[in-house]
């Protein structure tokens, strides 16, 4: 791996972290972004690659509050069940779309982000 | 009846989830808070779990269309910890407001950039993709 890409790439996992220390938006919403604009990724390779950095995010996450005992696994295990569902009907569902229009949703979802990030 | 409701809301959070690559925490949180009537904190450590088991799916799916990039997941997953304590030490160094203002103006930033590159007139479509229309 080239020199570049590498710390691009450091640089996509602490801000990752930071932005989720800071302001509590999840590692998708900062990963997806930087990978697209910055490591020039196209869109269905940049989300699958995000989601396979969450679930390392997540698991890290979710063993921290575990400890905490504010973890409900009854129903996180419960709700995960049509979650699940859900992911797979999206991602085949990413397939069949054009990668721009990934590209559009995620941008409509930052403008969510920003007003948040204003207003509340 | 407002189980069936999170149950529902859930299975959106995971079409989006799928759809966009992000956990999908930002469905999951207020579904929790607003019919099972959860505390912000609970709801929050409780949709960690979801996202972690959510987002091994979408990873395996997305695999197997070969839109993975493990290396590079496994490199920006392990470092992300770090970057957490970074941003917890940040939150209370500098004042809240302005550091959401910030990250707004960037996140827009970065909106704008998404959108620019994606309505690119002469942008090729990658071999395998539906394209437009």
């Amino acid at each position: 791996m080239d020199r570049e890409r590498l710390i691009k790439l450091l640089v996509v996992g602490t801000a990752a972290g930071a932005f989720s220390g800071l302001f509590g938006v999840g590692g998708g919403t900062v990963i997806v972004p930087l990978l697209i604009a910055f490591l020039a990724f196209p869109e269905r390779l940049a989300t699958g690659t995000s989601l396979a950095a969450i679930v390392l995010i997540a698991l890290f996450a979710v063993i921290t509050f575990s400890f905490y005992g504010e973890v409900d696994i009854e129903t996180g295990v419960i709700l995960s069940i049509p979650a699940v569902f859900g992911v797979i009907a999206g991602t085949a569902l990413q397939q069949r779309i054009p990668e721009r229009s990934i590209s559009i949703l995620f941008s409509i979802l930052l403008v969510g982000v920003a007003v948040q990030m204003f207003f509340f | 009846m407002d189980l069936v409701l999170a149950l529902a809301v859930c299975a959106l959070g995971g079409v989006v989830a799928g759809l966009i690559g992000v956990g999908g925490g930002v469905i999951f949180v207020p579904a929790m808070v607003i019919f099972l009537s959860m505390d912000q904190i609970e709801a929050e450590a409780t949709s960690l779990l979801m996202i972690a088991i959510v987002s091994l799916f979408g990873t395996w799916r997305q695999r197997g269309y070969g839109n993975v990039d493990l290396r590079d997941a496994i490199l920006i997953g392990v470092l992300s910890p770090i970057g957490v304590v970074f941003g917890v030490v940040l939150a209370n160094e500098l004042p809240e407001r302005a550091l959401k203002v910030a990250f707004g103006v960037l996140v827009l930033y970065v909106a704008w950039r998404l959108m620019k590159k994606a309505l690119r007139p002469d942008r090729p479509e990658p071999e395998g993709s539906s394209g437009q229309g």
